[in-house]
């Protein structure tokens, strides 16, 4: 499998930042630029990863499994995460992941057939502070209210 | 010694070496401490949270699992805060377990139930409907039933550490969390079974136990493995005159639980359709079915009328079987006819070390020393139990390794020294990691069968050119071949290698190659499947369990008994003599020792009394090594038996040595009629390395 030269130069500046003998911690930060570029953590890609860092396919399919940020089927061009966990869902979060579904047409961990969107609803994102939020791609929006959630998506394109 | 920590468990004053661990600390003062994930000799892994204990001054309950003990440390095990966390530990444990007690493998000896019955709440909050997944079938040998699993790791870490291999990861997670194989959908390993042996539960279960019977409804027999030579002890799980289970759980003998595929599922040869079950006879050119009696007749009279003979030993009959034998063939048959197939150069291993300071190591020394050679040979597939303790060596101990070997070996990973060469060359190799080994503060060297004759010798010299204590394993095939070898199976040697009286007889190869045999007795081997039979007018007698190739050329066979099926004693590959212990028996087969009993009653031939525990104490009296305290074999122990001191003359040609370099999967004839064997050869993953 082969990577941009843009991604390799990542990729090894990235390795130069673990002790010897110890290179495998690069493996998340691999997987997630990777995925980046790939569209998905695709079977190739694990396979890649394991045999550059001197581990398992399962050890990879391990990492993969646990963190909801790596996705082994291609998301949306914008992948959309709306928080209802405790703090959100107090703020509105539910309503708008609500109004989310119907509006993209799509439910949890699905993906318009367009490509365009896909939608999660997921636990904690870390910015309970400013709930209700939601991340698309790496970006949070905060306090987020229905109608701006519709201002976000409509600027999308 | 080292520094003594002193700490209060439940207001018992408790003292430990600094760095033991809280759960092992109290463990030494007999407290218990409930865990699931925590296992001696494994990595830490503090999942489950079965082990949680109060400690003051901590803010919160703590893992006794991964906590080391403290100077004034006040601990409490059983105050209302931990057992209310253990009540709500196993309250979520059970969230999703399916209660499928009554029908679960484990149910009677599993870890959970026995903790929810001493520690658990006895009712639960929860009233959702269980999560539940099929269970999934990841070799011929392996089944996994995820809702079961608890998640401990235990099976995954034994995979990765224990065996070397890897094969099992843990997948998802929270609810979805699971155990998964190797290559998706399935398992590539080496089928060892100690996953599933160590799991706690009845999460991992296995293709030959499955449901065929209650644990308390087996008799447990302890006796030794007979595939390879490293003797590992195996308890025996026996319903209605079957062996349905073999493992090692607690954990006696020299293997700790160690058993390697053919010990835990390989003992299904012994119930095979074709076990022979009464003895044979050719009439009219024909193998024919006929009595004890007859078959008996036929022999002694042949035996009676004399003429040359040949008698071929086995590497798997019992001490006292092979002593008998060649005691029989040398007073009776008055011939050095004897031999057995050879696997390693024992006797020129034995005459190079006399007069030098190096000597034999053995099962303990894999173990423990500092650091290990291995030279041609592949030990994970041939010699698994000692490259077990080679492997806990390096990971308890930072043992150095060193392999010279033709081809890629698991070793390799954890080697400080790999090199390639040729069964021939190896000399070389070794030689190439000299500075490194003298480096070392002593040496464990194991040795193959390219090693023998001028070889051994070489390598002896090796040794001694090092300047550091250096102990020798020489590695055999089978479940005696050792044994065979010290109780005389040799055409110049007797028992404890004694020179045999009288000029040496022939060996197996030359008595193959006599036209002029006229007797030839073959007692649990089978030559003919490498060689052919010169000797067209030569009376063969066969004592096996199968109608082998050479059995097949008879003109008698006599059904044998299998080492799961005697008493008495073998020698594994490192001079260890251990038990064997009738578990089962097969209608109309007799032992080996019993069968040379009635020929010689038959012929009027004194042996004494022919009884395992009599032959014994005559072989403790009279072979060389084997005075061991009887105590520590009647209780399952292994004893070692003393290597002899001073040269032994042997004229054995080195050349006739050679190993059959088994796989995981295979040992000789005995394998063949393993039908688990032959699945686990046939699923995705047996050609695995
Ligand atoms: S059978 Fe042995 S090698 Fe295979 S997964 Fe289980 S522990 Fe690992
Ligand atoms: S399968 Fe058994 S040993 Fe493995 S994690 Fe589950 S409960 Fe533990
Ligand atoms: S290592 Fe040898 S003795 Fe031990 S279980 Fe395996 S075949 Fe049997
Ligand atoms: S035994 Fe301590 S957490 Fe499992």
């Amino acid at each position: 499998m082969t990577f941009s030269p843009e991604l390799e130069a990542r990729f090894a500046d990235l390795l130069t930042h673990y002790p010897p003998g110890r290179q495998r911690g690069a493996l998340i930060p691999m997987l997630m630029y990777a995925q980046d570029e790939v569209g998905a953590v695709t079977p190739d890609l694990m396979e890649e990863l394991a045999k550059r860092l001197g581990i398992s396919v399962l050890q990879v399919d391990e990492v993969v499994g646990y963190y909801s940020m790596l996705h082994k089927k291609p998301q949306g061009k914008y992948h959309i995460q709306i928080c209802t966990n405790v703090a959100c869902m107090l703020r509105g979060g539910a309503e708008l992941y609500e109004h989310a579904c119907k509006k993209l047409g799509v439910g949890h961990k699905q993906t318009q057939a367009s490509g365009k969107f896909s939608l999660e609803e997921v636990e904690c994102i870390g910015a309970c502070s400013w709930a209700p939020a939601i991340q698309v791609n790496y970006d949070f929006h905060h306090e987020v209210t229905v109608s701006q959630l519709d201002q976000v998506l409509e600027g999308l394109q | 010694m080292a520094n003594m920590v002193k700490l209060t468990i439940n207001d018992t004053a408790v003292e430990a070496p600094a760095g033991t661990l809280l759960i092992d600390a109290a463990k030494l003062a007999g407290i218990e401490i409930p865990a699931f994930c925590y296992y001696e000799g494994m990595s830490l892994q503090a999942a489950c949270r079965m082990c949680l204990v109060e400690i003051e001054k901590a803010p919160k309950l703590m893992a006794a699992c991964v906590v080391p003990v403290g100077e004034g440390m006040v601990v409490r095990t059983e105050s209302p805060a931990v057992v209310k966390a253990r009540k709500t530990t196993l309250e979520f444990l059970l969230t999703n377990h399916p209660l499928d007690c009554p029908v679960c493998d484990k149910g009677g000896e599993c870890e959970l139930q026995d903790m929810v019955f001493k520690y658990g709440a006895g009712e639960s909050r929860f009233t959702e409907v269980k999560q539940h997944v099929p269970e999934k079938q990841w070799s011929p040998v392996v089944f996994y039933d995820g809702p079961r699993c608890i998640l401990c790791y235990r099976c995954v870490r034994v995979c990765n550490e224990g065996m070397g291999v890897g094969a099992l990861g843990i997948v998802n997670r929270g609810v979805a969390a699971e155990i998964a194989p190797s290559h998706g959908d399935h398992l590539e390993c080496d089928e060892c079974g100690s996953c599933i042996d160590i799991c706690p539960v009845g999460a991992l279960t296995s293709g030959a136990y499955r449901y065929k019977t209650r644990p308390w409804e087996m008799e447990h027999v302890g006796t030794v493995c007979t595939h390879c030579s490293n003797g590992c002890k195996t308890t025996l799980g026996v319903r209605n005159n079957e062996i349905v289970r073999g493992n090692n759980r607690d954990r006696s003998g020299l293997n700790g639980e160690f058993l390697c595929v053919k010990g835990r599922y390989a003992f299904d040869f012994n119930h095979h359709p074709e076990r022979l079950q009464a003895p044979l006879m050719r009439i009219n050119g024909k193998l024919e079915e006929v009595s004890w009696a007859r078959a008996l007749q036929a022999v002694v009279e042949k035996f009676k009328a004399g003429g040359k003979a040949g008698v071929v030993g086995s590497t798997r009959i019992s001490n006292e079987e092979a002593f008998l034998l060649q005691k029989f063939a040398r007073t009776a048959l008055k011939t050095n006819n004897i031999d057995h197939h050879r696997s390693g150069d024992v006797v020129t291993l034995l005459d190079s070390l006399s007069g030098k300071t190096a000597t034999l190591g053995n099962v303990d020394d894999c173990y423990n020393s500092k650091a290990v050679l291995i030279v041609g040979a592949d030990i994970s597939q041939q010699q698994p139990f000692l490259a077990n303790q080679i492997r806990a060596n390096y990971r308890h101990h930072k043992a150095g390794i060193y392999v010279a070997t033709s081809g890629a070996v698991r070793e390799d990973k954890i080697a400080k020294g790999s090199v390639r060469t040729t069964d021939s060359e190896w000399l070389a190799g070794v030689e190439s990691m000299r500075e490194k080994l003298k480096g070392e503060s002593e040496l464990l060297v194991l040795f193959g069968d390219s090693v023998k004759g001028e070889g051994v010798r070489k390598l002896v010299a090796f040794g001694e050119s090092l300047g550091i204590p250096v102990k020798y394993i020489c590695l055999v095939d089978y479940a005696n071949s050792r044994g065979a070898m010290d109780m005389g199976l040799l055409p110049d040697l007797g028992p404890g290698y004694h020179p045999a009286e009288g000029a040496a007889g022939m060996t197996l190869p030359q008595m193959m190659a006599a036209t002029d045999l006229d007797l030839l007795w073959i007692v649990g081997a089978n030559p003919l499947a490498r060689h052919t039979l010169a000797s067209s007018n030569a009376f063969v007698v066969v004592q096996d369990l199968f109608l082998t190739e050479t059995a097949q050329r008879a003109d008698v066979v006599l059904p044998a008994a299998s080492a799961y099926e005697k008493n008495g004693t073998v020698t594994n590959v490192t001079g260890q003599v251990q038990r064997l212990k009738r578990g089962v028996e097969t209608v109309g087969a007799k032992t080996d020792l019993a069968i040379i009993g009635l020929i010689a009653r038959g012929m009027g031939v004194n042996l004494g009394k022919v009884d395992a525990d009599v032959v014994f104490a005559e072989i403790q009296k009279t072979v060389r090594g084997y005075n061991v305290p009887l105590p520590v074999i009647v209780t399952g122990g292994a004893a070692q038996t003393m290597p002899v001191n001073g040269r032994v003359a042997s004229t054995v040609l080195p050349e006739l040595i050679q190993s059959s370099r088994d796989t995981l999967f295979t040992t000789g004839t005995l394998t063949r009629y393993s039908k688990i064997l032959n699945e686990v050869m046939e699923a995705p993953g047996g050609l695995y390395r």
